[in-house]
């Protein structure tokens, strides 16, 4: 029952907030607030708890689980509803919960139509991510996979901006078409380990212990790679992120760049890696290519951007690079700085999201061109963006920076060029974060701007409690990150193990 | 013929002994709400029947009729979509000028048909039972004599069926000629004893049934006809079309082809697995252009079906369960949107259908019930989680996956995606802020009357249907693997 709560309390926290939305959109924010402050409790305790196990194990391959709780769905098919929590799934969940406060309380004002339906679609949003992280029944994680992206759609589409139906569709299709490709290699494995072993069963935990050789577990893998590659994104299937990120509602933003990427992250780390080893090992090379081809590309194009929004999607693309090529370096520094890229990074482009939903809901623009000078008329938002500008950067003292070096560390003794090459993003990083603080807050007003819409307000107390307490979190992340190595490092040993037995780095 | 035997032929018999029976009735009594119920009562005891011939199964009556668990499977599933068209007729029939009576002793011959299609073992009952189902059909389609594209769609179909049924006969003929039987085992039997090379004539036989069978199930290359009878024809016969009409003739192609076995015939097995990838790709990217709900679930149909095939061509145990829950899901899903069509049409605006896509916008502002079902039965179609047709669509693919023809499944992915699109497309409409000019629009059919007492409970029936069947698979699971599944000994 303890891990059905992650599903169980956003789920009648949405209900429940759509149910008295149509009275009371007040009600229905504070419902949906409570819910997630609820769900977040609930992580935090098994946080606390879980500091008490011992763990078993260590270094050899074996898993341990924190709980693990198993329900008949399917027997017909030897599908069960399976769902389990180690310290990756937990500091995800911990993650998903948290960012998904600061997205109810950032679209506090932003949203006022329809509120009560917004706040369904957030929590049902949230209750397929956190499926996702729970699943350990291949077919489980599937139907959570799919699901997720039906109120994702819904968010973009009924609340976004200009282009949203454009973005949105473009969103559905790319992670569908993707999904179903993983479908497919989930049944390939499927009924493969079954002619190998009489078992047919989508069940993780037994998958994992079949291992298979020979050229169609480079397939199967890739199947289940295409599908994270699109929700990380890696470059080249990453085109639906920019329009969706773009065109989505301020909280929809902050769910896409700070959770529905860091699933597929999450997925590589828990199953492709895991299920197929060999085949990965086999494919690093190329994986950590496209990389760092993302990392650049991203910086890249940032640069190039008008629209704040996109700017900021744009250095999601270069960011997940190095998410990619932690993992795929495979040692303990590099995929610890990767599980440390995906925290950090979720909170830091979450505020930046944030900021710019904000500025937009002051001056109704995104264009970079049209700002200037905001300085002076809102210094807080001003400081708070410097910040969340120099954690993108990765200053030494905030969470990214920890987590970029680490990535850059261990990929050093894996493959020195590329850790060379992808050490040059820092510089792109450095450019597009100073761009944004440089373009939007200094320099000459806009006039024309500001006389339209009047002079713009800073940041409000609710505003300012958003800013304050994920600056202190990257803060914390920064400077003390050994409590996420700790809670991580079981897991990502044993995910390490198996993919690099002899490397004990 | 044995008392045993006409146990076994009850499910069959009641429909027809109910047309008959509401035929008199109707000429005694003019009643619309009398013969809805007496119909209904006529598919509630033909269903109960299925119950008393259980125990006989499996038993030969006749050479024509074969009744097994595959055919009690499939008489339930057809008695069933009958029900709910019934349901849905009357409400939409009601808001109706003119005499509809005559409509409902038609939809009994045709489920009589099917229920015969269900359980045909021989090329004449084969015959017997399609001509029963196409015939009543041709009538029900143009069953509004006032309605211009009624009429025309009525025609169509007679037409298109009747050339298909000549290929059909001619097919049989020739299998007949080259083998001197017309029973599906001895075909089966004696196709096997055939050596490759003096098949051919039988190759042709079989390739003119597929072309017949094609024209029915509106496979590509022989779907021309679906949009625009599906477009004239009354929703709900529509959805009679989609349901039971198609699903009668697939049921009866699955028996004939498992039992001779195509897999020996390679031929055969390109031939469809050609047909299946252009009915899944046309289907889905011709739908793409249409604004009309009812031709884009013509063409949505089509596709389906291929994708079914897909199933079909696997083969196996796992093939038939596959097939048979993704036709019960289809079955839910499009009766839900032809029924959603229905009671917006059952709106008394001079009899068109509610079935441009622009009289759904907004919809899910001002009928967020109807829209909501609506957005449900769409992500059944695109088998998206939570949904009858995701797990209708899980079950093909792994069908597919376990016989290893990744070249179909890819194929189902990408046509998928398409036909994503066009769903999520109507979805935007649905969704779509209209400019508040609520007192205007009250008065066309998307604002319009109340549901009908039948057509709102069939829906609410359907949607509780449609979530069951994506969330709780197994019942039907069970009741698929203990009966259809018997088709293969």
């Amino acid at each position: 029952m303890i891990l059905i709560w992650f599903i169980l309390l956003p789920l009648a926290g949405g209900v429940a907030a759509w149910l008295t939305g149509r009275r009371y959109p007040l009600l229905s924010r504070c419902v949906a607030l409570l819910a997630l402050i609820l769900t977040f409790g609930h992580a935090l305790s098994l946080w606390v708890r879980s500091t008490g196990i011992a763990w078993t194990g260590n270094g050899d391959g074996h898993r341990a689980w924190l709980y693990d709780v198993h329900y008949e769905w399917i027997p017909q098919l030897g599908i069960s509803f399976h769902l389990a929590i180690d310290g990756l799934s937990l500091l995800l969940l911990l993650l998903s919960a948290f960012l998904g406060i600061m997205s109810v309380a950032a679209s506090w004002t932003e949203i006022r139509d329809r509120t009560g339906f917004f706040h369904l679609q957030l929590l049902l949003v949230l209750t397929g991510i956190n499926g996702v992280f729970l699943a350990m029944d291949l077919f489980v994680f599937y139907f959570f996979w799919e699901l997720m992206l039906v109120p994702m759609y819904f968010l973009i589409d009924l609340w976004g901006h200009e282009n949203r139906h454009y973005a949105a569709v473009k969103f559905f299709i790319f992670t569908q078409v993707s999904g179903l490709l993983m479908l497919i290699a989930i049944l390939g494995l499927y009924f493969m380990h079954g002619a190998a072993t009489g078992l047919y069963t989508f069940d993780y935990m037994e998958l994992l212990r079949f291992q298979m050789k020979g050229s169609a577990s480079l397939w199967l893998m890739l199947g289940f790679f295409i599908a994270f590659a699109v929700k990380l994104p890696v470059v080249g299937v990453h085109t639906w992120l920019p329009d969706a990120h773009t065109e989505a509602p301020t909280a929809g933003s902050v769910i896409l760049a700070g959770l529905l990427l860091k699933t597929g992250a999450y997925g590589l780390l828990r199953f492709v890696i895991p299920l197929f080893p060999a085949a990965s090992r086999d494919f690093a090379q190329v994986a950590m290519i496209l990389a760092v081809a993302g990392i650049l590309y991203g910086a890249v194009m940032a640069f190039g951007q008008t629209d704040l929004k996109r700017l900021v999607a744009y250095t999601s693309v270069s960011h997940m690079g190095f998410v990619l090529l932690g993992i795929y370096a495979g040692n303990m520094l590099s995929m610890q700085g990767a599980v440390m890229q995906i925290i950090c990074h979720g909170v830091s482009t979450g505020a930046l999201f944030i900021i710019v939903g904000a500025l937009q809901e002051r001056i109704h623009t995104r264009d970079m061109s049209r700002m200037g000078g905001l300085w002076s008329t809102v210094p807080r938002m001003g400081a708070v963006t410097l910040f969340f500008a120099l954690a993108s950067l990765g200053l030494p003292g905030l969470g990214n920076f920890i987590a970029e070096f680490l990535v850059l560390l261990g990929t050093y003794p894996a493959d020195k060029i590329i850790a060379a090459i992808a050490s040059t993003g820092f510089i792109g990083a450095a450019v597009y974060s100073l761009w944004i603080v440089q373009r939007v807050f200094h320099g000459a007003g806009n006039r024309a701007a500001s006389e339209r819409d009047g002079r713009p307000t800073d940041f409000s107390f609710r505003e300012m409690a958003v800013m304050g307490v994920m600056m202190l979190v990257l803060l914390w992340l920064g400077l003390y990150p050994q409590a996420v190595f700790d809670i991580a490092k079981h897991p990502v040993e044993s995910i390490r193990f198996t993919y690099a037995p002899g490397d004990n780095r | 013929m044995s008392a045993s035997d006409i146990t076994a032929l009850l499910p069959i018999i009641t429909p027809a002994i109910a047309s008959v029976l509401v035929m008199m009735v109707i000429a005694f009594r003019r009643n619309h709400a009398l013969t809805a119920a007496l119909t209904t009562g006529g598919l509630v005891i033909a269903s109960s029947m299925l119950l008393v011939m259980l125990p006989l199964l499996p038993r030969q009556v006749t050479p024509l009729i074969f009744v097994d668990r595959y055919a009690f499977f499939f008489m339930g599933l057809f008695f069933a979509a009958s029900f709910f068209v019934v349901l849905l007729s009357y409400g939409y029939f009601a808001a109706r000028p003119g005499r509809h009576d005559e409509f409902y002793v038609l939809l009994l011959i045709a489920t009589f048909g099917s229920a015969v299609l269900a359980a045909s073992s021989h090329f004449v009952s084969f015959f017997l039972g399609l001509e029963l189902l196409g015939i009543s059909l041709y009538s029900m389609i143009a069953y509004q004599r006032t309605d211009r594209y009624g009429n025309e769609a009525g025609i169509k179909y007679l037409v298109l069926a009747a050339t298909s049924s000549a290929f059909l006969l001619f097919g049989m003929a020739l299998v007949y000629a080259q083998l001197g039987t017309m029973q599906f085992t001895r075909i089966a039997v004696e196709a096997a004893a055939l050596s490759v090379s003096s098949s051919l004539p039988l190759l042709a036989g079989f390739a003119l049934i597929i072309v017949g069978i094609g024209f029915k199930l509106a496979l590509v290359p022989f779907h021309m006809w679906s949009p625009d009878v599906y477009e004239g024809a009354p929703a709900p016969v529509s959805a009679f079309i989609a349901t039971v009409s198609k699903g009668a003739v697939f049921v009866l192609l699955l028996r004939y082809f498992s039992l001779v076995d195509i897999h020996r015939f390679p031929a055969i097995v390109t031939v469809f697995t050609i047909i299946a990838i252009a009915s899944m790709l046309i289907g889905n990217l011709l739908a793409l252009a249409q604004n009309n709900i009812k031709r884009i679930l013509a063409y949505s149909s089509i596709a389906h079906l291929g994708y079914v095939l897909v199933a079909f061509i696997a083969g196996g145990p796992a093939a038939i369960t596959a097939a048979s829950y993704y036709l019960a899901a289809y079955f839910v899903t499009i009766l839900g949107a032809f029924g959603i069509i229905s009671v917006l049409s059952s709106a008394g605006s001079g009899g068109r259908d509610a079935d441009a896509l622009d009289e759904y916008r907004g919809m899910a502002w001002h009928r967020p019930w109807l829209a909501g079902m609506l957005t449900l039965v769409l992500f059944s179609l695109a088998g998206i989680p939570l949904t009858a047709g995701f797990m209708g669509k899980f079950l093909v693919i792994s069908a597919g996956a376990g016989s290893t023809l990744w070249l179909l499944l890819v194929v189902v992915a990408v046509s998928s995606s398409i036909g994503l699109y066009y769903y999520l497309r109507i979805i935007t409409v649905l969704y779509t802020r209209v400019p508040a000019q609520v007192p205007e629009k009250r008065e066309t059919p998307a604002a319009g009357p109340r549901l009908s007492l039948s057509g709102g409970t069939a829906l609410v029936v359907l949607a509780v249907l449609l979530i069951w069947l994506g969330v709780f698979p197994s019942p039907l699971l069970r009741l698929i693997k203990a009966t259809a599944e018997h088709l293969i000994y």
